[in-house]
């Protein structure tokens, strides 16, 4: 089996409302996949569910065939499930480089170590990954100095020091700048294959031009998983995102401004003059 | 008189730990000269009974004993974010093990001490199993029951513990068969395992295990998500605070003439504690030494001279440190580097605590401070005007 990640009937209720209905989903080894869906389809919820941070209430997790439905986030992360926080969820009293050693000492350091001691290991590894997302000048700068696009930076290298299997990035662009969420896009890309990525981007811009499948969520199920193209084509995602199955308005820039779910209809990816006809819908 | 070298002498073990909250860049610099400061304050505290009289010196040794019970409820409040009311349980504890152990058993050396840190960290093993679970006020709350509960039972089991009247009675201290009976002499051994508690606080609080615990404080969900269990780092941290607020009461119960009464691990000695921890400033570790010479400055040296009303100035200087000083008194230090630039850190620490100590009470020392924390407060802005007011006005006139 070459999937890494494996639902099945993955479900999660509040009260009556199934916030997650029965979602199955493979994600191969070395895949970058994309949730998308609008808001309230229960991506963040379904992300929850992976990491472990929420415990699902019908259906399996199988992380690179050992089933982990029970296991706690803690757990799951130390079998190599990181992730990047929707918010910038950081160490703000400490300075970006110990934000990353913190990561990077329980991975391969010794975090019970009781007595101050040198780590030689932990201090490259931390040097490397902050070179890598381009912080290294601002190494020793307290994270609560640090620009909104830098944390979005740092959230990466913190995950990136726990030696994922699976990355997991919960809106990584939010609030990014074109520029920043353009480097973004190529850290990402960088990544070695060994690293599997799922991302959960309402920037299209940036899920287009990172991920080869798409899935989509809409009300809690999978309504479509596909190829970019075939997402960008399909008429069943676009009344799902705007109740309309005309769809200039989803990719077009500024028609839909108003009744974009999301309230920031970034997306102006060309839809390269498709017939609607392409892969209507699926399920 | 001779009281004046305490305070500024309490933070010697600790004083190395200064560099704990500044950028591990700058702390490598630093570190010879915190080592110094160190070393200097240690022999100055080590030379006081050969200079002092008896009963500042026991004085001074009962300042050592609540500084390490304060520095050891600091891990928990400063470093893990765990505000305890109840850490006099685990000093209480360590001070009745240790007196009954020398009563019955024997009053050799370290092992009353041994058997105080022992119990004490059973004892907190036990209970933070439970308190570590919760969050905020409701941690607060828990260790404040289990604190209450401990001390009811220390009331209540006569038999053991000498119920009200607490436990007397207790031999001193034996080093090689023989008996403790100077001051100078319980001073020493008071002080030996006193820097001998800071240096394990120190050291775990600058371990990686350290760095883990300063992690959960600031974002737990975060920890988990890395890997970490904060459960687990969180009782750790709670028995090794524990076992040394033990080895603190087990020292108490060392002291000549020593009587443990309930009171010792009641709330008031814990609310002390975490009084101390808050003047002195939460984290730094050698802060709460200090605020625990003050607190202990002002209700037993001041105290009889005010009618008892120790505990009301007390009060008072919570309130002016809650209100003037942010990070309490070590937050001042670290203030004072950032104005100066970072090469003459070495000058900061020493000035705080001659402020407290010097003859003059507490008003003195906290005009000093006040001044001190309206500057921090008020940013780089009006460094060069020596008034407030004087500024305002030249701005106005330029303009005009």
């Amino acid at each position: 089996m070459s999937a890494l990640l494996e639902l099945r009937g993955v479900g999660r209720s509040f009260g009556a409302l199934k916030a997650v209905d029965g979602v199955d989903l493979d994600i191969e080894s070395g895949a970058r996949h994309a949730l998308i869906g609008p808001n309230g389809a229960g991506k963040s919820t379904l992300f929850r569910l992976i990491s472990g941070e929420m415990a699902v209430t019908s259906g399996t997790v199988t992380l690179s065939g050992d089933e982990v439905t029970k296991l706690s986030q803690v757990r799951r992360a130390r079998r190599g499930l990181a992730q990047t926080m929707q918010h910038s969820s950081l160490f703000l009293t400490q300075t970006a480089a110990q934000n990353v050693a913190l990561a990077a000492q329980r991975h391969r350091g010794s975090a019970r170590w009781l007595l101050p001691r040198r780590q030689r290991d932990v201090d490259d590894r931390v040097a490397d990954l902050l070179d890598e997302v381009g912080l290294s000048e601002r190494a020793q700068v307290p994270v609560s100095s640090l620009s909104h696009g830098e944390r979005r930076q740092l959230e990466i290298a913190v995950a990136l020091a726990c030696e994922p299997r699976l990355l997991l990035m919960d809106e990584p662009a939010a609030g990014m700048s074109l520029a920043e969420s353009g480097r973004l896009t190529e850290l990402v890309l960088a990544l070695p294959r060994d690293i599997t990525v799922i991302i959960v981007e309402h920037d299209l811009d940036v899920v287009f031009a990172l991920a080869e499948r798409v899935t989509v969520l809409h009300l809690g199920q999978v309504l479509l998983t596909g190829s970019p193209d075939e997402v960008r084509g399909s008429a069943a995602v676009q009344e799902a995102y705007l109740g309309s199955s005309t769809r200039g308005e989803l990719f077009a820039p500024a028609a839909s401004t108003p009744h974009s779910p999301q309230g920031r209809p970034k997306a102006n990816v060309s839809t390269q003059g498709r017939p609607e006809s392409s892969l209507g819908d699926a399920s | 008189m001779s009281v004046e070298p305490a305070p500024s002498a309490v933070d010697a073990p600790s004083a190395a730990a200064t560099g704990t909250g500044a950028p591990s860049g700058s702390t490598r610099r630093r570190l010879p000269l915190t080592g110094l400061t160190a070393l200097a304050v240690l022999i100055l505290l080590a030379a006081v009974p050969l200079f002092v009289a008896p009963f500042q010196t026991s004085m001074l040794a009962r300042m050592l004993i609540f500084a390490l019970l304060a520095v050891s409820l600091d891990l928990l409040v400063g470093v893990t974010g765990l505000p305890s009311l109840g850490h006099a349980a685990y000093f209480g504890v360590g001070a009745y093990t240790a007196g009954l152990v020398a009563k019955y058993w024997t009053a050799s050396a370290p092992v009353p001490l041994l058997a105080a840190v022992g119990v004490a960290a059973f004892a907190a093993a036990a209970t933070g199993w439970l308190a570590v679970r919760s969050h905020g006020v409701f941690f607060l709350m828990l260790t404040l029951a289990i604190g209450e509960l401990i001390q009811q039972l220390a009331e209540s089991w006569s038999g053991v513990t000498g119920g009200d009247n607490g436990l007397s009675g207790i031999p001193a201290v034996e080093v090689a068969g023989q008996p403790l009976t100077l001051v100078g002499y319980v001073y020493w051994y008071v002080l030996v395992f006193a820097v001998l508690g800071f240096a394990v606080i120190w050291a775990v609080s600058r371990s990686p295990f350290g760095a883990g615990l300063r992690g959960i404080r600031d974002n737990e969900p975060r920890m988990r998500s890395l890997g970490y269990s904060p459960f687990r780092y969180k009782l750790a941290g709670f028995v090794i605070a524990g076992a040394v607020a033990g080895l603190a009461g087990g020292l108490l119960a060392s002291q000549q003439f020593a009587l443990v009464t309930p009171a010792d691990l009641g709330f008031t000695t814990s609310a002390l504690a975490l009084l101390a921890v808050a003047v002195g400033g939460a984290g730094s570790l050698w802060g709460p030494a200090i605020g625990a010479a003050l607190v202990v400055l002002i209700r037993d040296v001041y105290g009889p001279d005010l009618d008892g009303h120790g505990t009301l100035v007390l009060g008072a200087v919570f309130i002016v440190a809650v209100y003037l000083l942010r990070n309490g008194i070590a937050g001042l230090a670290t203030t004072r580097f950032r104005r100066r630039g970072p090469p003459p850190s070495d000058a900061a620490p020493p000035p705080d605590p001659t402020q407290g100590a010097t003859g003059a009470p507490v008003s003195g020392g906290f005009r000093q401070n006040r001044q001190d924390g309206r500057q921090a407060g008020e940013s780089s802005q009006r460094l060069d005007s020596d008034h407030p007011s004087s500024d305002p006005p030249n701005p106005g006139v330029k303009r005009s």
